[in-house]
């Protein structure tokens, strides 16, 4: 009580006892991976190898000339299989680099040196970031080194890492805090040092105690850093949320978090910046809590890019019951899966198993103006409005009503007593309004 | 598009032979996937679950009403459930839609409607009353949650344009001692208003130990149930006190000018309908705005109303129409009174 946080919002179960308290494991070698070409927010990369070759753990594979993307390296050593359109976890299919794995391990950061942070140019830690394929492993993807430079005239004055994870059942940013305290501060000095910020914070959620004790440990004698302690509530880890809890600062709609001086990362990015800048290695792995109800055995696993979610679930115990739900991300803005041959990328914060009886499939009824949605949704829109005209494709309405600022966190849904799929409809609606405007460019 | 749908892994969706072999690797993939739109957690919260809770608020009122008035007002309870019923079932039936009158919607306005009436009002005037609440009140304008009126005040101002003497027409309670049997009695409303009397026991009014509709007389029972309703989480507290807030402030401002001629604040918060228009009508989730300000105007709007109607109207009463008379403001208040949207500067967009 007492903590930060932003306005309005909803405090679902969290059920994150289910692996708050496991290690990370790291996951059994997978024989096979497919990797796609994409797996951020962006242009698509172009395969760099060709069906046959043999590529090495960690050899960039994919890449393309853009400002905003990210290259993607081979996760194992092997020969490239195939090159070829397979499932993509978001609901597409996308080409995708299919290795064959020899078995062999790389070594990664064995000598154990830690690079001098003031040693640091910005410059490079950018260049390097980009050639690591680093994006925002929090869940969108966002290719970090785009992150890193601003239009000219905007300056970062404050980097905020998020350890907030508000989503239930995901526990891989807090064993990432509890377990690598270190590598997360070193990642965020190097990320302050190559945007030019003079402060930064950690935002973390109450109820992660001991990430909160283990960083603030890692943090003596680092006065320029300071831990946010916020609220638990949901979506906390909203980065526009966390940025008003944090600093005050309310980012405005269609804007980024450097328009208001502020960069924001996953403390899990930081890790991957820490061990791309000392070690080398590239975005090759990350953790994914894989967890719910139907799966036997909840962990956190340290998971090769490109693993299926079918040979991740079976090192789980496997599923529980024949009848389930497996999402990509958590259960408020996770996606359902059709098959379990997809593969575990670059943006999977988790896998989570819903079962059988928590699968709520039931009609929706009339909206009874309750008003529930509008008390929780923390952009201050109207969401029963908005899931109307959605749904009837209303795109000029849906404009006026600023659903473009829709966050799809799943809060009005989640406490609509009418059970109506608002932010299924609104996205439609988005999606409509995107495309309108897109034909409306091109005929100019 | 709204309908879960299913796939079942292996299958179909899985393109090229590498990766349907890794998948046949695994065991994990027997078993049937079910496929929906996110979020996949929802509260525990339906439209029956919340109709039943304010059912059961309704109880303590009920309770008492039955205690004041005798068998007569459990019979006049039930009789207008039992038309809301039988009424909303066959506009279902009628208008080919789902029955769904175990939702409890039309249990709570035949309650509601019941709750308004005297004591001794006849069951063919309460069939009249329900009829209109449902039908007209509710099913023309296309059912739960499109109507833009209460359905149960709606019925009572039916009512009150049909029987102006039979809705007026009070008796005593039973536990209130008399000479003679059943008589007709005036509400304390009634009394200072066209008699000019002042004379009033505040405490009786608090219990319900005097004339009055069945359920609006015993401001505790009412206050009962508004505070499990509170509790629940279905009501806000914006709603029942700033309706009765705004009562209070601006009957305070008569009886300070001239106490001998305005009754006090706390006369005008437990006479009449003030207290059950306040937790169970301006309350109503389909016919109060969505919005923060636009509960805060309605309130406001509405309390001004009903003590204008109390002190100034050729009517008795005054909740009832402050309610109705809001109502058809709300979808205008829900258009205008958006909140803020996060990060925006000037809330420039209409």
């Amino acid at each position: 009580m007492g903590h930060r946080t932003f306005e309005r919002g909803i405090h679902p179960s969290y059920y994150k006892e289910l692996t708050s308290g496991k290690r990370v494991e790291p996951a059994a070698l997978p024989r096979t991976v497919v990797i796609p070409l994409q797996q951020h927010a962006g242009t698509p990369c172009e395969p760099l190898v060709k069906k046959g070759e043999t590529v090495q753990e960690g050899q960039k594979i994919g890449d393309v000339k853009a400002f905003v993307t990210a290259p993607v390296h081979a996760s194992i050593s092997g020969k490239v299989k195939d090159i070829e359109l397979a499932n993509h976890p978001n609901g597409y299919r996308c080409a995708s680099v299919v290795i064959e794995g020899d078995g062999s391990l790389r070594q990664w950061g064995s000598d154990g040196k830690v690079v001098d942070i003031g040693a640091l140019q910005p410059e490079a830690v950018r260049q390097a970031i980009r050639e690591a394929g680093i994006v925002g492993l929090g869940g969108a993807a966002f290719p970090s080194s785009v992150k890193l430079s601003p239009p000219k005239g905007k300056a970062v004055d404050t980097v905020i890492l998020n350890g907030c994870e508000c989503e239930p059942y995901l526990t891989a940013d807090h064993r990432t805090m509890v377990e690598e305290p270190e590598k997360v501060v070193w990642g965020l000095k190097a990320l302050m040092r190559a945007s030019g910020a003079a402060r930064g914070f950690i935002g973390i959620e109450e109820n992660k105690p001991d990430a909160i004790d283990a960083l603030t440990r890692a943090l003596s004698g680092s006065p320029e850093i300071g831990i946010t302690v916020l609220e638990a509530k949901y979506p906390q880890g909203a980065e526009k949320m966390l940025i008003s809890a944090a600093v005050g600062r309310k980012v405005p709609p269609g804007k980024l978090p450097f328009d208001v001086g502020v960069l924001v990362n996953n403390v899990g990015t930081a890790v991957a910046v820490f061990e791309a800048l000392n070690w080398g290695k590239p975005l090759i792995e990350r953790v994914v809590t894989i967890s719910g109800n139907g799966v036997r055995e909840p962990k956190n696993l340290r998971v090769r890019v490109g693993t299926l979610f079918g040979e991740v679930i079976d090192q789980c115990g496997g599923l529980v019951g024949s009848e389930i739900e497996v999402l990509n991300g958590g259960p408020m803005m996770g996606n359902s899966q059709s098959t379990l041959a997809v593969p575990v990328t670059k943006g999977t914060t988790g896998i989570t198993v819903i079962s059988a009886d928590e699968i709520q499939v039931r009609p929706y009824e009339p909206c009874i103006k309750c008003g529930n949605c509008v008390e929780v949704c923390p952009m201050g829109l109207m969401p029963y409005r908005l899931g109307d005209y959605g749904k009837l494709q209303m795109t000029a309405e849906i404009s006026a009503l600023d659903g473009l600022s829709c966050l799809e966190c799943g809060c009005c849904s989640y406490v609509c007593p009418a059970k109506r799929p608002l932010i299924q409809w609104i996205r439609v609606g988005k999606l409509k309004l995107r495309q309108e405007a897109r034909k409306a460019q091109g005929a100019k | 598009m709204d309908q879960k749908t299913t796939n079942t892994t292996p299958g179909t969706a899985v393109g090229k032979p590498s990766v349907r072999e890794a998948a046949a690797e695994a065991p994990a993939a027997a078993a049937r996937l079910i496929v929906s739109s996110s979020p996949h957690f929802m509260a525990d919260e339906s439209i029956p679950k919340i109709m039943h809770t304010v059912v059961a608020a309704l109880m303590p009122a009920a309770a008492a009403s039955i205690y004041f008035f005798g068998w007569r007002a459990l019979l006049l309870i039930v009789f207008c459930i039992a038309s809301c019923l039988a009424t909303e079932y066959a506009f279902q039936r009628i208008r080919r839609q789902p029955v769904k009158i175990h939702d409890g919607s039309a249990v709570i306005t035949g309650m509601l409607l019941a709750m308004t009436l005297p004591a001794g009002f006849p069951l063919f005037g309460a069939f009249l009353g329900s009829f209109f609440a449902i039908g007209v009140g509710k099913q023309l304008f296309g059912g739960l949650g499109y109507n833009i009126f209460n359905p149960a005040l709606l019925g009572r101002a039916f009512l009150m344009a049909t029987y102006p003497v039979l809705t007026t027409t009070w008796v005593e309670p039973r536990t209130v001692e008399k000479a003679v049997d059943a008589v007709t009695a005036a509400t304390p409303i009634g009394l200072w208003k066209f008699e000019g009397n002042m004379d009033f026991n505040l405490l009786d009014m608090f219990l319900g130990n005097t004339a009055g509709s069945l359920g609006e007389t015993s401001a505790l029972a009412i206050i009962i149930g508004g505070l499990y309703l509170r509790y629940k989480g279905y009501i806000n507290w914006k709603l029942p006190l700033g309706y009765l807030g705004t009562i209070a402030a601006v009957s305070a401002v008569f009886w300070l000018v001239n106490p001998a001629r305005y009754p006090d604040p706390l006369f005008h918060l437990f006479a009449g309908g003030a207290m059950l228009g306040a937790w169970f009508m301006v309350t109503d989730m389909v016919t109060s705005p969505t919005t923060s300000l636009g509960q805060w105007i309605f309130v406001i709007a509405a309390g001004v109303m009903a003590v204008v109607i109390r002190i100034f109207g050729g009517l008795p009463e005054g909740v009832m129409y402050s309610i109705l008379f809001m109502n058809a403001f709300v979808p205008l208040l829900n258009k205008h009174t958006r909140p803020r949207v996060f990060g925006m500067v000037k809330s420039g967009k209409g």
